[in-house]
């Protein structure tokens, strides 16, 4: 009994461990099957480019990715653009930089900028900073399958808007169904046809808001690959160690354990 | 010093000799791995090891951390991300240390639920269980202050909810608060002096681990059957046990070995699913999160914190009687810290004389009740404060403390315990059939 208690015990705490991410007055979040889910999910280098190109046209002009160095664009598992092209790409935005006491560009060792709106959130952890899916019941049962669900919140909240309006204290709020509250500030950034994709990839909007969404999550989680790379190396190893052990320990004991006849 | 009776070290070169007469380290090291260990331990009895790997890990994987981590408000956050991101391997070293504090608390729930079980805490092993519980306590303490150096939303909201229980206290709440905090608020005195403790802490741990481990070398291992390692002779003592090199060695790193695989699995594949997302979120004074809840191992007690609302009558009789000083905020509190300190009270407060529940018809159903409760608890301290939560988790609380203040009491007096083995030694051949002394060949 004290087996089955202890099991019961640990499966149970586990669950309710994510019982700690339920809370939230939760809007409606759609599953997306994205290229990076589960133990042998890959980001999508296409996907990710495509995505920095919605970032920088659509996201930068208000939003700040500020830790997230932009060499880090020519990484493998990342982006993966040539040298040439992040040195390119960084020169278009501007720094201050104090030892010169005035602006010069960017340069592959720093930083994306900040965001431009002190109400703009900066977006380079936030696919890692929402949970889309909860419960059920603050099981947290399904975060275990369908992940944590972070870029498929913000696909759903790019995909969320309704079209209605109210203005509120000054503000124009805009109706959201993926956004806690249903109300959010942002004007919907998205809209059909608006990406010219050079890979020819489709440019509606769904796609869109996925490709944006892919890239966050790589803002968020660069070193992911190689994470999964590493769990995948040290689980297999583990295993093999594993057998060995219990091999071992079994030959110890059997002389002690041997089963005989009590005549 | 009565111990178990076993072979001791006997240096036999000139150098050995020359060594032990000195130091007799080689004799510590022998008499520590040679232990007679009772031979008939179940799985239950692999979390000890399994709780020094976590403690050795969080140490080694911690002091790199702190190489690259720094402890002020405007930057700690950043460095956490420089950590992620620029550090080699920093991300694997950083989900380590995280998931690692909750591999140290499923070890250690269950190593506490063990000894609840088969009575590993009354008499000879009181110190060994009071240790323990202090070593829990710090380690509690360890990992709050821990959770608080990323400096992300939950670090900062938790860390001004937890202090702001100090100011709960009658009186000298609020000035133990301030002296808890450096200062008025949560702010970078806070996070210095927690970075400092969590420096400290673990090592205070690992000495008490070595109390603890010599409390339980001296009065000897407790066992499935509760029965006591005969002491009559060295024969006798031969019989009950196996030496725990290498039996238990190779059976504890096997154990280890398989909870390892599953650990690198979730630090490889979901490093993020026992964490809270608005951690990722900068601390941020001016926006206090919708919903603030601890680290899953904490909630348990957060919800016996939670669950004395000033319209329980319990609460409200504290309240009236005390004329007020003892209101609900103390009263929680109190429960909290009250739930841990009657645990620590099981070896005086359970009467029963059969150690292990193994022969205790009773006790076995109220404690799986117990187990049950723990697991409530832990659901409901995640659950917002609202019906029908707090009714559950009013009831949840009552029972924990009526398990270990009327249960264990009670039934030592009316439980009609069953006949235990008389020795170890009957109890394993009864599983394995008889092996000492002549093979049957």
């Amino acid at each position: 009994m004290m087996r089955k208690i202890a099991i019961a015990a640990v499966a149970a705490l586990t669950l309710s461990g994510g019982a700690a991410m339920a809370a939230g007055a939760a809007g409606h979040v759609e599953d997306v099957d994205f290229s990076f889910e589960g133990p042998f999910g890959t980001f999508d280098q296409n996907q990710l480019q495509r995505g920095l190109q919605v970032y920088t046209e659509v996201c930068a002009a208000c939003h700040g990715l500020k830790f997230v160095p932009l060499r880090t664009l020519a990484d493998e598992g990342g982006p993966n653009l040539p040298a040439d092209q992040v040195r390119a790409y960084a020169a278009q935005f501007e720094i201050f930089d104090p030892e010169l006491d005035d602006f010069r560009p960017r340069t592959e060792t720093d930083h994306f900028p900040e965001s431009n709106l002190s109400n703009a959130p900066d977006l380079s952890l936030m696919a890692k900073a929402r949970a889309g899916f909860h419960g059920p019941y603050g099981s947290g049962l399904n975060q275990l399958f369908k992940g944590m669900g972070g870029p498929e919140y913000i696909h759903s909240l790019l995909m969320g808007y309704t079209g209605e309006e109210k203005v509120e204290a000054g503000t124009t709020l805009y109706e959201n169904k993926a956004f806690p509250g249903g109300w959010i500030g942002m004007a919907p950034p998205l809209y059909e046809d608006q990406m010219e994709y050079a890979d020819g990839h489709s440019n509606e909007m769904e796609a869109v808001a996925e490709d944006v969404a892919a890239f966050l999550m790589w803002t968020a989680e660069p070193k992911m690959m190689a994470r999964k790379q590493t769990g995948f190396i040290a689980v297999l190893f583990l295993s093999v160690l594993t057998v060995l052990l219990y091999l071992t320990n079994k030959r110890i004991w059997m002389p002690v354990k041997r089963k005989e006849k009590n005549a | 010093m009565a111990g178990i009776p076993h072979d001791h070290y006997e240096p036999k070169s000139g150098g050995e000799k020359w060594l032990h007469s000195r130091l007799p380290i080689v004799a510590l090291i022998y008499d520590t791995i040679m232990i007679p260990t009772p031979k008939n331990l179940n799985w239950m009895w692999i979390w000890g090891i399994v709780l020094t790997f976590c403690l050795a890990m969080q140490i080694v994987t911690g002091i790199i951390l702190v190489m690259h981590y720094t402890p002020h408000v405007d930057l700690a956050f950043a460095s956490v991300e420089h950590i992620m991101r620029n550090v080699n391997g920093g991300h694997m070293l950083r989900y380590l240390h995280q998931n690692g504090a909750s591999l140290f608390f499923v070890a250690v729930y269950l190593h506490i639920f063990r000894g609840l079980y088969y009575g590993s805490y009354k008499a000879p092993r009181e110190i060994t269980w009071i240790i323990g519980m202090l070593i829990y306590l710090l380690m509690m303490a360890t990992a709050f202050m821990g959770y608080v150096l990323p400096w992300g939303q939950m670090s900062f909201w938790g860390a001004t909810v937890i202090t702001g229980l100090f100011g709960a206290i009658p009186f000298i709440g609020e000035p133990i608060q301030t002296w808890l905090l450096g200062g008025p608020a949560v702010d970078n005195a806070t996070l210095n002096r927690f970075f400092s403790l969590h420096y400290l802490l673990p090592f205070v741990i690992a000495a008490l681990v070595a109390v603890h481990i010599w409390a339980f070398h001296t009065t000897g291992n407790n066992n499935p059957t509760g029965v006591e390692v005969r002491r009559t002779s060295k024969e006798d003592a031969a019989k009950d046990t196996l030496p725990f090199w290498p039996y238990f060695v190779m059976k504890d790193l096997f154990a280890l070995a398989l909870i390892m695989v599953i650990f690198f699995a979730i630090v490889g594949f979901m490093p993020n699913y026992l964490g809270h997302p608005d951690n990722y979120i900068e601390a941020n004074a001016l926006a206090t999160p919708a919903h603030i809840v601890p680290e899953w191992y904490f909630l348990p007690f957060y919800a016996i914190l939670r669950a004395f609302t000033a319209d329980v009558w319990v609460v409200m009789f504290a309240d009236w009687i005390t004329g007020g000083i003892i209101d609900a905020k103390f009263f929680g509190v109190l429960a909290m810290f009250g739930a841990i300190a009657v645990m620590a009270l099981a070896p005086w407060l359970d009467t029963s004389r059969v150690r292990s529940g193994r022969y205790r018809p009773m006790f076995k159903w109220w404690f799986a009740l117990l187990c049950v409760d723990f697991v409530v608890l832990t659901w409901v301290g995640a659950m917002p404060a609202e019906e029908p939560y707090a009714t559950i988790s009013l009831i949840a609380s009552a029972y924990w403390f009526a398990y270990f203040l009327v249960i264990l009491p009670l039934l030592g007096v009316i439980e009609k315990p069953q006949a235990a083995p008389a020795t170890i030694e009957e109890d394993f051949n009864a599983h394995y059939g008889a092996t000492s002394g002549t093979p049957a060949e």
